[in-house]
């Protein structure tokens, strides 16, 4: 039967998925400036023990850099799947749409503001700070959303919010302490470096709730997809979903930019990479895997990162826009020819 | 009360709380087709919307049975109401069964994962509009028409007691509009489907509604059956028609007469004459017709299209004092031809004009037009020897 046909592709590109989410993490673990044997880690891992030098580098820097690009790659992913379909906009996501702009300048700012009297900043107001920063261009995007009707100016508009952002917090970090503009400067650029287990858990939290909540939704969501006057003879309250996808998308895109800064090109491309994978469009498949499609895409592009120049670290939105930007023109030009 | 399923009240329609549509009231029984019919602009999209509970009403109430909509939660109401919009769903990656099969969301649990019951209805609901056939084609290569059928089959899927469509006709080709609208009939006689929908084709409105609702500039027109819209010309004041005319019999229309005085008597009858008309105004001639009885297939375009049209009761004899009237008009058009392959021994007015046509020599055999040479008919079988016709005589259209 077809339909279990789909079932099965689909299973499968899920499959696919988790384990290549999976087979990075490890290769993010042992490869790197030392490359660390894989047959001592999986001693390790089986409980044996290890030299206290590579223990240290896995346990206190390249595990929790790995977990913190399986959460943080997930949540982009979703976050632009979640944009493209709230604004029926195949090139909708956190990063063209400006919302990772408008988090950076609100971290930045509560950054400076908490660094200057020599505060240590909690993840949870970095979170909060960049949520409120996600909103606030979200509503402005949503401002220009009423207003233009064509999919490129939304973007366009999107874009131009971004440079204002990032103009802004450029200006903040020009007159910033000399000590805080080394902190600020990896950051505002996109990294996972820099990553501890407190990191990892605040994010883990906040996103494994979220992402749970969406599953959740992937019913309306399917309905949302056929359009607003389908949605609403389904029986589904349009309006509350469509606030629902505002503040989840933003807390998604909110959480990576407060411990990654922003992260070009992840949230548009993965989406419809992996809707090709699966060959499907159902909300119910293409949350789970955009969300580990999101894992694999960024723990690729981070050992990419580290390993390719190595011990020169390449910024981690230099290896997704390379592999990212290639797939947003295949897109368009789909559209072009009317698929 | 109790006798009806669909009740609007009072009811007053628009965005941001502007009226559109105002004061508008009907009541259909259960099981019966609405029509709403009116020129572009009149608020039909508006009032279907309301009705279907996605715009809010100004004022008044709706009724499904016995729960005002107001009252019902969305989830009622999907299992109860199906739309079909003009707008299409992109229905991405989606083949058309999966759209059909969106139609069950209201019967499915929290993922939407479907039972092998609600497969089967969305196998009999592609069935019902014969595309079972094309169920696994990707939604997005289908045809227009062949999307209106997935989207009426998602509607009937949600097993509603009514649907709401609009202008479900719209882009579909003429053998489409027709299959369209008997699954519309099928439903209605199976299942006692209501259906309220909006209609820009007047022919099919008048066959398919059990009542029609007129709408103009955001008000109610007429409400009633078929047959009380459709008369005393009230379509043609409905739309404005100035340019051509619509024929409330047949319900098709007519592109305006020719202008200008008659120099071409036609005689016709018998629906053999209505080719001959729409030639004649394709090239701007004005022409004068008849004789014709009033139930003649040839009378309705004749009164719309000819300067001139002499026209008598049926089954009466013809009184002298009409085929000298012809005679007259004939003699001031100076040309005549006819359109009759035969003109039958009970219609001697006709055969009367003929004859009076030859003596006069005003009779030509065929009609020489701005193109071709059009021979009218046959021979008129009558027993007459007729001149043939002179090219040289007749050219350019200035007969």
């Amino acid at each position: 039967m077809l339909e279990n046909r789909k079932t099965a592709r689909c299973s499968m590109a899920l499959t696919f998925l988790g384990v290549g989410s999976l087979m990075l993490l490890f290769c993010n673990i042992i490869f790197g400036s030392i490359s660390i044997p894989a047959r001592e880690f999986g001693s390790f891992l089986a409980g044996g023990r290890m030299d206290e030098t590579y223990r240290r580098i896995i346990m206190e820097i390249r595990f929790p850099r790995a977990a913190a690009a399986f959460w943080l790659g997930g949540a982009l992913a979703l976050s632009g799947y979640l944009l493209q379909t709230f604004f029926r906009n195949p090139i909708a996501g956190p990063f063209v749409l400006g919302i990772s702009s408008g988090s950076k300048l609100a971290v930045a700012l509560v950054m400076i503001f908490f660094l200057g009297k020599s505060i240590r900043v909690s993840s949870g107001a970095l979170i909060a700070a960049a949520f409120a920063g996600a909103l606030l261009s979200m509503g402005v995007v949503l401002l220009m959303s009423k207003k233009v009707d064509s999919m490129a100016l939304l973007v366009i508009s999107g874009v131009m919010i971004g440079y204002i952002c990032s103009a802004i917090t450029d200006f903040i970090v020009t007159f910033a302490d000399d000590a805080d503009i080394v902190n600020l400067h990896s950051w505002s650029q996109g990294s996972f470096s820099g990553m501890n287990w407190d990191h990892v858990a605040a994010m883990a939290a906040v996103l494994s709730v979220s992402v749970l909540i969406i599953f959740c939704l992937a019913k309306p969501i399917s309905a949302y997809e056929l359009g607003q006057s389908y949605a609403e003879n389904m029986g589904v309250n349009t309006v509350k979903l469509q606030i629902l996808l505002v503040i989840l998308s933003s807390i998604l895109s909110a959480c990576v930019v407060a411990f990654a800064g922003p992260i070009s090109f992840v949230g548009i491309a993965v989406p419809h990479l992996v809707k090709r994978l699966a060959d499907t469009s159902r909300p119910l498949w293409m949350i789970p895997a955009s969300f580990l499609g999101g894992s694999m895409f960024c723990l690729g592009c981070d050992l990419i990162a580290r390993i390719s120049f190595a011990p020169v670290e390449l910024g981690i939105s230099t290896v997704t826009a390379v592999f990212g930007a290639p797939v947003v023109l295949w897109i368009m030009a789909g559209r072009r020819m009317g698929t | 009360m109790k006798n009806y399923y669909f009740q609007a009240e009072h009811l007053w329609a628009g965005y941001n709380r502007k009226p559109i549509v105002r004061e508008l009231e009907f009541r259909l029984p259960k099981g019966e087709i609405l029509s709403l019919i009116g020129p572009n602009g009149a608020g039909k999209s508006t009032v279907l919307k309301s009705i279907a509970g996605q715009l809010g009403l100004i004022e008044g109430v709706v009724y499904l049975g016995e729960d005002s909509l107001s009252e019902l939660g969305r989830k009622q109401l999907a299992k109860r109401m199906s739309v079909l919009f003009t707008e299409k769903p992109k229905g991405e990656m989606m083949t058309c069964r999966d759209m059909v099969a969106t139609g069950r969301y209201p019967y499915t649990g929290r993922f939407g994962v479907l039972s092998p019951k609600d497969m089967c209805i969305v196998d009999e609901a592609l069935e019902m509009v014969h595309i079972a056939g094309m169920a696994e084609l990707d939604f997005n290569k289908a045809s227009d028409g062949q999307k209106q059928r997935v989207m009426l089959a998602r509607a009937m899927c949600q097993e509603p007691e009514i649907v709401i469509l609009d202008e479900p006709t719209s882009y579909l080709d003429v053998k489409h509009k027709l299959e369209f609208l008997s699954v519309l009939q099928d439903m209605k006689e199976k299942k006692g489907l209501t259906v309220i929908m909006s209609l820009h084709e007047l022919e099919l409105a008048k066959r398919i509604s059990d009542k029609v609702l007129c709408l103009k500039d955001g008000y109610a027109g007429k409400y009633g059956t078929p047959e009380e819209i459709f008369s005393h010309g009230y379509i043609e004041e409905l739309f404005d028609i100035r340019e051509g005319s619509f024929d409330q019999e047949s319900g098709s229309v007519e592109l305006r007469r020719p202008k200008g005085r008659a120099d071409l008597f036609v005689i016709a009858g018998g629906g053999q004459g209505r080719d001959i008309y729409y030639r004649l105004q394709r090239e701007g001639r004005p022409f004068a017709t008849g004789i014709l009885y009033d139930n003649d297939l040839d009378y309705p375009a004749a009164r719309s299209l000819a300067a001139q049209v002499i026209g008598t009761k049926a089954f009466e004899t013809v009184e002298e004092g009409t085929i000298c009237r012809a005679r007259q008009i004939m003699d001031a058009c100076g040309q005549v031809i006819c359109c009759r392959e035969n003109i039958g021994s009970l219609d001697l007015a006709n055969r009367e004009l003929m004859e009076y046509a030859r003596e006069k020599g005003m009779y030509v055999k065929g009609y020489y037009g701005s193109g071709n040479y059009v021979r009218c008919g046959k021979e008129p079988s009558c027993g007459w020897a007729v001149q043939d016709y002179e090219p040289g005589r007749v050219s350019d259209g200035s007969l």
